[in-house]
């Protein structure tokens, strides 16, 4: 079961570059960049459902702050791009468009490295892992636990997305960041690029499955594990469970932020919308759909979740809320195993 | 030509019955600057009917001297050829407007007076001080006079004799508009004599006293008047989530479904019994309980019934609910906010002081979260509906077991909460807009007092509440209301590390 997907998404990958880039537009293989931009953002979901699902389905830690991790990652990314249009913007300046807007002479201090592709991504992984561990730290400790957790790292989200908002943080406010021209000096929109991107969340995707099999299939994976059933227990055994729940939550928001990194470019724009609590809440429901608790099951509740989303938005555009909202109760009622539930049941 | 020109001053003449004395108006019309000036004051002192159309004609180039005399020629009459037109400078025409406009200080017509006294404020010097008092004499709205009031002083603060500026600036100390203080402070950047100076510098202290009183008061009222509505948001969340235990992410959307209850009400005696329209809460409040119980009586039995026990389950499963919801509105009811009215009593407001109104909607809301909050304590300490809901909150198994209907306690339970979110968003909808996006801006603050007070008892909801609304409104001056809503955010993940249970909790020696 585990061995297909990854042959599947491996596949995919050789695939993808195939069909976009060898047989032309018209031709009856071709892949449009439509389809390539939509798996490319699907599989960065997937990474984030596999994220959530760790320390959901293992921890049994519910977080509806990790849009946060996301989104930071996406700004990490997004300010290297905003440095990469160069005078190409709106203003022909060498800061970005919304800076001139502001009246802003220099580049603010959290800007230092937006200029090296390097130095940002280790910023964007850096940052969430950083605010996850200490945010995670002070929360563990004191032992906040099921709910309590979920709602203040929702609060920690709203309270960063009003952050982000304000044009005095220096993210470009209501609008964030838009109009990328390149990366590393290649054009963002050849086909390439596309390919490229795609291809990387990809193997992305695949690296972040491979490190939660093995995180979850080693001892640490079943102390997590013991923790999410019986957390006093555990403890009384002589464990403390704010390293393993510590190291899981700094683990899974950084692999938000891989995903967010990977996200921006695809898409074109990042913005505070990212931070919305539904965009969080969203994230647990693509794990739930799959199932927690397995691997593979939120890779699939991504890809179903949000191919449907994009099934209906063309479709029945009012209809889509019903359906997501649907999803929500009928899984929590009738899958809480989820799709691989489900599977599994058909199985026997 | 002559006789016509003649016969037309004559007509002119004999229409306005000429009272202004000829001499004054030839002494206006023509001459050195001071003295025209001066005849003009002299005219306006005397208050004449005639003044009026005599200073239009010659705002409008229908006023020529001949032998010393200012004639007026009547509108499409032709101008005489010998007759020579009197020069209107600048200053002189700032001076007729100025004229114009304190004599439409008198007219029986409230809104010439208001565009009058608009068009003085820049102009008010010494000059007419007789004429604002004449004005200020016949004067009976109170919104008029206060705007006279500010006019004499700043009349008297102009004068050029110090001792008079001393004696206005004196009386001024009295006031407690903030108009006045603006005032002052402007004329004593341009003060000269000390004596005059220091009773400004005193009148500005005293006004500023007494508006930083009007001041605390606002602040003050204002965070009360956020913490009732936080009270209101939360207190049903107080019943389902501190009671129960339910996280219920769709309580924001019971307040949106009372809301647009009472918008239906609303339309319903616009209708059909538009006469009787200022009585549509009436029916309302009632009508927006039912719906958001009837609503949350049947998500608890068809949904959260099925997840007692399972909270984070139950909040991806409410959340749900609220997205249906949401879209559900948006199908019946459009995208777009609906117009909810405030019925004619709720509106205007009691102004207790000149910088300190209190809007009859939020002093209503005020009052009407006091008796919820009544209402619902009553309901839990004295009645037996109460009594099992405690009961169930208690010991579940055990009132079970003594013959309480757990499952029927837990829909009524339920549904009383959520009626009492339908309670809240009929408020809401007196104070801001009513839209399909209407819970999502409170629950978050709704879960934020629920969590502070603490569960399981409704004291620690009216402390968290009136708290949170006092302090964000305290903090909203003085840092924006953005960051003082991140702040508070902070607070609750603060409060939550620290103290888990919530500030007010009961205490108990359970581990988990």
């Amino acid at each position: 079961m585990k061995k297909p997907l990854l042959i599947a998404l491996a596949a995919v990958l050789l695939l993808v570059p195939l069909l976009h880039l060898v047989f032309p537009p018209g031709h009856a293989l071709h892949l449009s960049e439509f389809y390539v931009g939509l798996l490319g953002k699907f599989l960065c979901f997937a990474i984030c459902a596999l994220a959530l699902d760790l320390i959901w389905g293992f921890g049994g830690i519910l977080s509806l702050g990790h849009g946060l991790f996301f989104a930071l990652g996406g700004y990490g990314m997004g300010m290297y791009l905003m440095r990469q249009i160069g005078r190409d913007g709106q203003y022909q300046s060498d800061l970005p468009d919304f800076m001139v807007f502001l009246n802003w002479k220099e580049l603010p201090w959290h800007w230092a490295l937006s200029d090296s592709l390097v130095g940002q991504i280790i910023l964007a992984l850096a940052v969430p892992g950083l605010l996850a561990a200490v945010f995670g730290y002070f929360a563990f400790r004191s032992r906040i636990q099921g709910v309590y957790f979920s709602i203040i790292t929702q609060a920690l989200t709203v309270a960063a997305m009003l952050l982000f908002f304000r044009n005095e943080t220096g993210f470009g406010g209501n609008n964030g960041f838009t109009d990328f021209k390149r990366i590393a000096g290649l054009a963002i929109t050849s086909p390439g690029m596309k390919v490229g991107l795609c291809v990387a969340s990809g193997i992305a995707l695949i690296g972040c499955y491979l490190l939660a099999r093995w995180l979850t299939q080693s001892r640490w994976g079943r102390i997590l594990q013991a923790i999410r059933d019986a957390e006093g227990r555990v403890r009384f055994l002589g464990y403390d469970p704010v390293a393993y729940k510590l190291s899981a939550y700094v683990i899974s928001a950084m692999m938000c932020a891989l995903a967010g990194m990977l996200y921006v470019p695809q898409v074109g724009i990042i913005n505070p919308g990212e931070m919305s609590p539904a965009a969080s809440i969203e994230m647990a429901i693509w794990a739930a759909v799959g199932g927690r608790g397995t691997l593979i099951g939120p890779v699939f509740g991504a890809f179903f979740v949000n191919g449907t989303k994009s099934v209906f938005t063309a479709v029945w555009p009012e209809g889509w809320l019903y359906v997501l909202g649907g999803l929500f109760i009928a899984v929590t009622l009738f899958l809480p195993q989820g799709l691989m539930g489900l599977a599994r049941r058909f199985k026997r | 030509m002559i006789k016509r020109f003649l016969l037309g001053c004559l007509l002119a003449w004999s229409a306005s019955a000429w009272a202004l004395p000829p001499e004054l108006a030839a002494r206006i019309a023509a001459g050195e600057g001071d003295d025209r000036v001066a005849a003009l004051q002299q005219a306006l002192a005397a208050g004449d009917d005639s003044l009026g159309p005599f200073l239009r004609a010659l705002q409008d180039g229908r006023v020529r001297l001949k032998g010393g005399q200012a004639l007026v020629i009547a509108e499409g009459a032709a101008a005489p050829a010998d007759a020579e037109e009197p020069m209107l400078n600048n200053r002189m025409r700032r001076e007729i407007d100025a004229a114009l406009a304190g004599l439409d200080l008198l007219s029986t017509d409230r809104d010439t007076r208001a565009k009058a006294l608009a068009t003085l404020r820049d102009d008010a010097d010494a000059s007419k001080l007789a004429l604002f008092e004449k004005a200020l004499a016949a004067e009976r709205d109170a919104g008029l006079r206060s705007q006279l009031n500010a006019l004499v002083a700043g009349a008297k603060l102009s004068s050029t004799d110090a001792a008079q500026r001393k004696a206005a600036a004196t009386e001024l100390a009295g006031s407690a508009d903030p108009a006045t203080r603006a005032l002052l402070l402007e004329k004593l950047g341009s003060e000269t004599d000390p004596a005059a100076k220091a009773a400004m510098q005193k009148a500005v202290a005293d006004i500023g006293d007494r508006l930083a009183w009007g001041e605390r008061a606002q602040l003050l009222f204002s965070g009360l008047s956020l913490g009732s509505v936080l009270l209101l948001v939360a207190l049903g969340l107080a019943i389902t989530y501190g009671l129960m235990g339910v996280i219920n992410m769709a309580h924001g959307e019971l307040l949106m479904v009372g809301a647009y209850a009472t918008y239906s009400v609303q339309q319903a005696f616009r209708a059909w019994a538009p006469a009787a329209f200022d009585y549509y809460l009436w029916l309302a409040l009632p009508a927006s309980f039912l719906a958001a119980a009837l609503v949350g009586a049947a998500m608890e039995r068809t949904v959260i019934r099925w997840l007692y026990g399972r909270p984070l389950e139950t909040l991806l499963a409410t959340w749900g609910i609220s997205l249906v919801l949401m879209q559900a509105v948006r199908t019946l009811f459009g995208a777009q906010n609906v117009a909810v009215e405030n019925p004619a009593w709720l509106s205007g407001g009691w102004a207790l002081l000149p910088n300190l109104t209190l809007p009859y909607n939020r002093l209503a809301i005020l009052v009407f979260a006091g008796l919820v909050l009544g209402g619902i304590a009553t309901l839990l300490a004295r009645t037996r509906l109460g009594l099992m809901v405690r009961g169930v909150t208690q010991n579940r198994r055990m009132a079970a077991c003594v013959g309480v209907n757990t499952a029927k306690v837990d829909t009524l339970a339920f549904a009383l909460g959520s009626g009492i979110a339908g309670l809240a968003g009929c408020a809401l909808s007196q104070i801001g807009n009513v839209g399909p996006d209407l819970g999502q801006s409170y629950i978050v603050d709704a879960f934020m007092v629920v969590v502070l007070g603490g569960v399981g008892q409704l004291a620690g909801t009216v402390y968290a509440a009136l708290g949170l609304g006092v302090l964000s409104k305290l903090l909203e001056g003085w840092q924006g209301a953005v960051l003082a809503k991140i702040a508070l955010l902070l607070l609750l993940v603060l409060v939550i590390q620290k103290k888990p249970q919530g500030l007010f909790a009961l205490k108990g020696r359970s581990v988990e």
